[in-house]
């Protein structure tokens, strides 16, 4: 059957991309369009006393320039969707009103001819502001000080504290406590393709079109809708090629909202394209967490309990998932490990910042370094190996479904299984001893081992904001191809070659005979999209139920045209047939060459160009065995002799609902060396083994898994979103903020063990994040490794050479 | 990101771009590879009014031998340094620190006059023009003159360039000798330019000894400088292991360094000491 699946086919998107055929948004050229540029807060903590819009509106080519006292009784808040208790939500208005409260947040938009135009305009606005003391340190706002929003007397939105067992006792009872500050740096996503909208109201038709660089279409046109008090069937969303989101786009923006409003009020259409600076200011980061790990173990290493006290960085607003964010780290603290008691404290907080929302990983990236750095800990207070440690804490692969203290039921597993595979692949015992040669030599050599879970297939409806589920259509046409319509919008996954190859399996049909459609709320079914490493898992899913689906139909039809029963047609690689009784395969025996003209399966019917148009040819039936599914397409559509009951058209829709998230897990080891005059840290190896359950394109799986790895490289060694005491942003561009660059990345030593999950029937995890949520413990935890024998047992990221350099000079060996 | 408003020229000859540059000197920049003046355009930083694209001028872009010197136009590309084979024979310094700079994409648009012009704190191209003691000569409507690149560099983003002025050529008397370079640069993570570039020209006499060094640092301050301690303490001497690590000590001697989130000013000293030793060392070896 698996003629596409499970092969490294090359991904169907790519030629387009490669030529710069690809349309983004900025591609999208309407006539009339009015370009808009926002002014945006230069300051982190300002009153506005007054805006001056009298030259601006005078400068060449503006038509409109509006401020959030023009706007706020209009549209409605940006929308945060966690539901927690008691959180603290400001009114979140699309512009800034009386106060601004981050270094980007903007005031007025300028409308104008063209973008330059409206840019230069731009300038002339005059903001009155009255400077107010900027709250930039998370911890430091929780304890009081200056206060953000007023109304709520505190910069506290939320606290929470979550877990099982008797975390008290649990440590009480340990042999040994060890409690160490832990900070997930703030991270700029930055998805090589900036935001953009497009926005078109039609005032005949009274529609309004927004084309956005979004990762979830349908749920924007419905956000979209109620901020703009459109009626959501008159709404349009089309996200055209997304080049990259890593979570930052799995938001609603203000400027989403207002170029929609503007489109309306102005009735042309309007383009806003992101630059790189306002990225930096005014897209969501990820990760900002500073907290406190308190691990109790037993003296053989066994884990009895873990505290993590922890102070979320939300910035000053709450856009879609800001403060959910935490409590996906609380979720996965227990790691690959039985762990008896969890307790996770949260404290949310806001900040003159921008929001922090999901960025690949979203809360587990987190928690996985919090995890397996405390292991790590465990190993060095204990003087154990770092991998004894792990081993004694897994659980085995017989106790799953394994129930964590965090709530969770981890699927499947076989964490020893990848660990193994992993060791083997790295020559683990081997470079434990070269690490030692190489130390008597004076070198500084560092391994490090990160055996990760994550949670995956987001998820379960009961546990997501807005729907966990995911849709699909799927569709043959008269002319037989294919058309299947995800609601798992892409935006560089490839789920047009990952769900085409899927499709074509299980159709038996060419991968080139099947088109993959997202993206455009007005052609696809409603759906969530592509985020929380669900896609496949999930959307993938939809599309093999809905094929199963559309089988069932086409297998009635074609049983018609055959003239049996559907219980005697079987089908396989695109072709239904009449089941072979004992006595039909014997009577096939004599009688092989009267039968052989109606055995063949004839090509598919392709009537362009071929007869007069709309004449569909009738397919021949008389006396076959056989019928492909294109045939039964065509008699599905030409509905002249259809089964009784039967509608014509053969299509099928599905949305799926998984009962579980997915457990992916996997073991990473990085091995580097320290230059010891200088600190800067070197890979000497890189070797992962993830496991995402069954694979569908496993080139598309490496390269999920080395992109994940590269961000992780990026926050152990390079990233971090940095704010001055004033909150000013000091990483506002790529100048400053470290994005790595291929010459900065290693060979990776990719592997895979694949345990299937019963949570679908397709048996894949997902892998979107893994690398992310694998990598960064690893490396941090070989820098460590490697800075040992200095007496370091922890050390913050961004690992910045400087550091170790001082570290290793102000200590002796 | 989208620039203010300005006028675009394309003269044909460098006399007119002068003429243009004199007419306006205040507000006229001169574009050559584009790759630091239009990025600071984007970002509103720089908002000249007319652009001088030197671009299309005939005989800017050149590497001749002249005179026991090799001699630059302005306009040859990181690229086209970088790629020379003569170079790599006569003057590898060269070459090597063209490599070094950003990517392909920038060394194919960005130009050694350019980035000179330009003054870079962190560029990497004065290091090596201390080094090899170039000579630049400067064009203006009013007549030509030579700088010395001592006298070249005075302070972040300044140079002895006059606002009418274009730099027009790089000399710089081929190395004769036992001769051995190196250019060593630690990469800024985010720009790719240098936290601390050294580049090193040594020569070595009939005895062994050191007789002539040229040691530019780059990154460390806030203008390139030469390291002449350095310098002083490696001629007449042989340069072996010990030699070297003493004379590199005084790579930062004086220095007022700059620091940032990257890197502090104290360690960016200890870079230059450190990569200093290592460009030395390996300018040495590399004598044949
Ligand atoms: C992504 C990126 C990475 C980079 N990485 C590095 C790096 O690692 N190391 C490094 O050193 N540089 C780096 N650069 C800068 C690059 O080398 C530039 O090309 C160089 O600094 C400027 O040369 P240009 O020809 O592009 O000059 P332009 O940008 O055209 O001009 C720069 C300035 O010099 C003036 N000017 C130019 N030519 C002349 C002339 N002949 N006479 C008088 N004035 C003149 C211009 O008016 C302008 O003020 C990088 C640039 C980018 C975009």
């Amino acid at each position: 059957m698996a003629r596409y699946v499970g092969q490294r086919v090359k991904r169907t998107e790519d030629p387009r991309l490669i030529k710069g055929l690809a349309h983004y948004v900025d591609d999208i050229r309407l006539p009339d369009t009015l370009h808009v540029a926002f002014v945006r807060s230069i300051y982190a903590h300002a009153r506005i006393n007054g805006v001056d819009a009298g030259e601006a509106l005078k400068a060449p080519g503006v038509v409109a320039i509006f401020t959030g006292k023009d706007v706020s009784e209009k549209i409605g808040p940006v929308p945060c969707a966690s539901a927690l208790p008691e959180l603290k939500v400001p009114d979140h208005r699309v512009l800034a009103t009386d106060k601004v409260y981050f270094v980007g947040h903007p005031i007025a938009a300028v409308v104008a001819a063209d973008a330059y135009a409206a840019r230069d305009a731009a300038e002339l606005l005059m903001i009155d502001y009255e400077e107010l003391p900027a709250v930039v340190n998370a911890e430091e706002a929780a304890q009081g000080g200056a206060v953000i929003h007023e109304q709520f007397g505190s910069n506290v939105a939320y606290k929470l504290t979550a877990g099982e067992g008797d975390i008290v006792a649990a440590l009480a009872s340990a042999d040994r406590r060890i409690k160490q500050r832990i900070i997930n740096q703030r991270l700029a996503p930055v998805a090589m393709e900036p935001r953009g909208v497009l926005a078109r109201y039609l005032p005949g038709e009274q529609e309004l079109t927004v084309w956005s660089s979004t990762q979830i279409p349908h749920l924007l046109r419905t956000q979209l809708a109620l901020m703009i008090g459109i009626p959501e069937n008159k709404l349009r969303v089309i996200t055209p090629e997304v080049g990259g989101g890593f979570g930052s786009k799995l938001n609603v923006y203000a400027e989403e909202a207002l170029l929609g409003w503007i489109s309306m009020q102005l009735g042309r259409p309007a383009k806003w394209i992101e630059t790189r600076r306002e990225n930096m200011q005014a897209t969501i980061h990820g990760r900002g967490q500073v907290g406190e790990i308190e691990i109790g173990c037993k003296a053989d290493g066994t884990v009895t309990g873990l505290r993590y006290n922890v102070v979320a960085d939300l910035g000053a607003y709450h856009q879609l998932l800001t403060p959910a964010i935490p409590t996906l780290t609380g979720l996965m603290l227990s790691g690959a490990y039985k762990i008896p008691a969890i307790q996770i404290n949260v404290t949310g907080v806001f900040t003159n910042k921008m929001a922090t929302d999901a960025y690949r990983g979203a809360g587990r990236p987190e928690a996985t370094y919090v995890v397996e750095r405390a292991i790590d800990l465990v190993a060095a207070e204990l003087g154990l190996d770092p991998v004894a440690v792990r081993r004694r804490n897994f659980p085995a692969p017989e106790e799953f479904p394994f129930k964590t203290a965090t709530g969770l039921f981890y699927d499947s597993g076989n964490y020893e299984g990848a660990l193994a595979k992993a060791l083997e692949n790295a020559g683990y015992e081997r470079l434990r001893e070269e690490q030692r040669a190489a130390r008597e030599q004076g070198r500084i050599v560092g391994i490090g081992v990160s055996t990760y879970v994550e949670i995956c297939a987001l998820g379960p409806s009961q546990a997501m904001p807005a729907g966990g589920w995911e849709s699909a259509t799927v569709r043959i046409e008269p002319t037989g191809t294919v058309t299947v319509l995800t609601g798992a919008s892409p935006h560089g996954q490839g789920q047009e070659t990952s769900f085409a190859q899927l499709a074509a399996d299980e159709l038996g049909v060419d991968m080139g005979d099947v088109t993959v459609v997202h993206g455009d709320t007005a052609i696809v079914q409603y759906g969530i999209g592509t985020f929380g490493s669900r896609a496949t898992a999930v959307g993938g899913t939809a599309v093999f139920v809905a094929i199963e689906k559309l089988k069932e139909k086409a297998s009635k039809i074609a049983a018609h045209m055959l003239g049996t029963d559907a219980v005697n047609v079987v089908f396989a690689e695109g072709v239904f047939s009449i089941k072979e009784t004992k006595k039909a395969a014997a009577a096939a025996g004599d009688g092989k060459a009267a039968d052989a003209d109606s055995d063949e399966v004839p090509e598919p019917v392709v009537p362009v160009g071929e007869g007069p148009a709309g004449a569909l040819p009738e397919p021949e039936t008389e006396g076959r065995k056989k019928v492909s599914i294109q045939e039964v397409a065509l008699a599905a559509h030409l509905a002249r002799e259809l089964p009784p009951d039967t509608e014509p058209g053969l299509s099928a829709t599905y949305f799926f609902e998984p009962k579980n998230f997915t457990f992916p897990f996997g073991t990473h080891i990085a091995v580097v060396e320290i230059d010891r005059e200088t600190g800067e840290v070197k890979f000497q190896r890189y070797v992962a083994v993830d496991d995402c359950g069954r694979v569908i394109n496993p080139m598309l799986v490496d390269g999920q898994v080395q992109g994940g790895i590269v961000q992780s490289i990026g926050q152990a060694l390079y990233e971090e979103v940095v704010y001055d005491e004033q909150g000013q942003l000091i990483t506002g561009t790529l100048m400053d903020y470290a994005v790595p660059r291929a010459k900065m990345i290693p060979w990776f030593e990719l592997d895979r063990t694949e345990t299937p999950t019963d949570v679908n029937p397709l048996g894949v995890k997902g892998v979107g994040e893994a690398g992310t949520i694998g990598a960064t413990p690893a490396i941090v935890n070989a820098v460590v490794d490697a800075l040992s024998p200095f007496g370091v047992r922890h050390i913050d990221m961004p690992i910045r050479p400087e550091a170790v350099w001082r570290i290793i000079n102000s200590s002796d060996e | 990101m989208i620039p203010a408003q300005f006028d675009y020229a394309a003269p044909a000859t460098l006399d007119e771009a002068l003429s243009l540059l004199a007419e306006r000197p205040d507000d006229a920049k001169i574009l050559a590879g584009g790759h630091s003046l239009i990025p600071a355009m984007k970002l509103r930083l720089a908002q000249p009014a007319l652009l001088i694209d030197i671009g299309r001028v005939k005989d800017l872009s050149y590497i001749r031998e002249e005179g026991g010197q090799i001699r630059i136009g302005a306009m040859t590309t990181h690229y086209q340094l970088e790629s020379s084979e003569r170079l790599r024979e006569i003057c590898p310094l060269l070459p090597e620190c063209a490599a070094s700079i950003g990517d392909v994409q920038v060394r194919n648009k960005g130009t050694i006059g350019g980035s000179l012009a330009h003054a870079d704190p962190a560029a990497d191209w004065p290091a090596a023009i201390i080094s090899l003691r170039a000579e630049l000569v400067a064009v203006s409507s009013r007549g030509e003159r030579v700088i010395a690149a001592d006298d070249f560099f005075v302070d972040m983003l300044t140079t002895a360039l006059r606002p009418d002025e274009v730099l027009r050529e790089i000399r710089i008397n081929a190395p004769g000798g036992r001769t051995g370079q190196a250019y060593m640069k630690v990469h800024h993570p985010a720009s790719g330019f240098a936290v601390v570039g050294v580049a090193v020209s040594l020569t070595l006499g009939a005895d062994g000894k050191c007789s002539a060094a040229g040691v530019g640092i780059t990154g460390v301050a806030t203008k390139a400088y030469r390291a002449a301690q350095v310098e002083g303490a490696l001629v007449g001497s042989t340069p072996d292991e010990q030699t070297t690590a003493s004379a590199a000590s005084h790579a930062a001697d004086g220095v007022d360094a700059n620091g940032d989130i990257y890197a502090s000013a104290d360690y960016r000293r200890h870079l230059a000491v450190v990569y200093a030793r290592r460009a030395i060392a390996e300018a040495v070896a590399k004598i044949k």
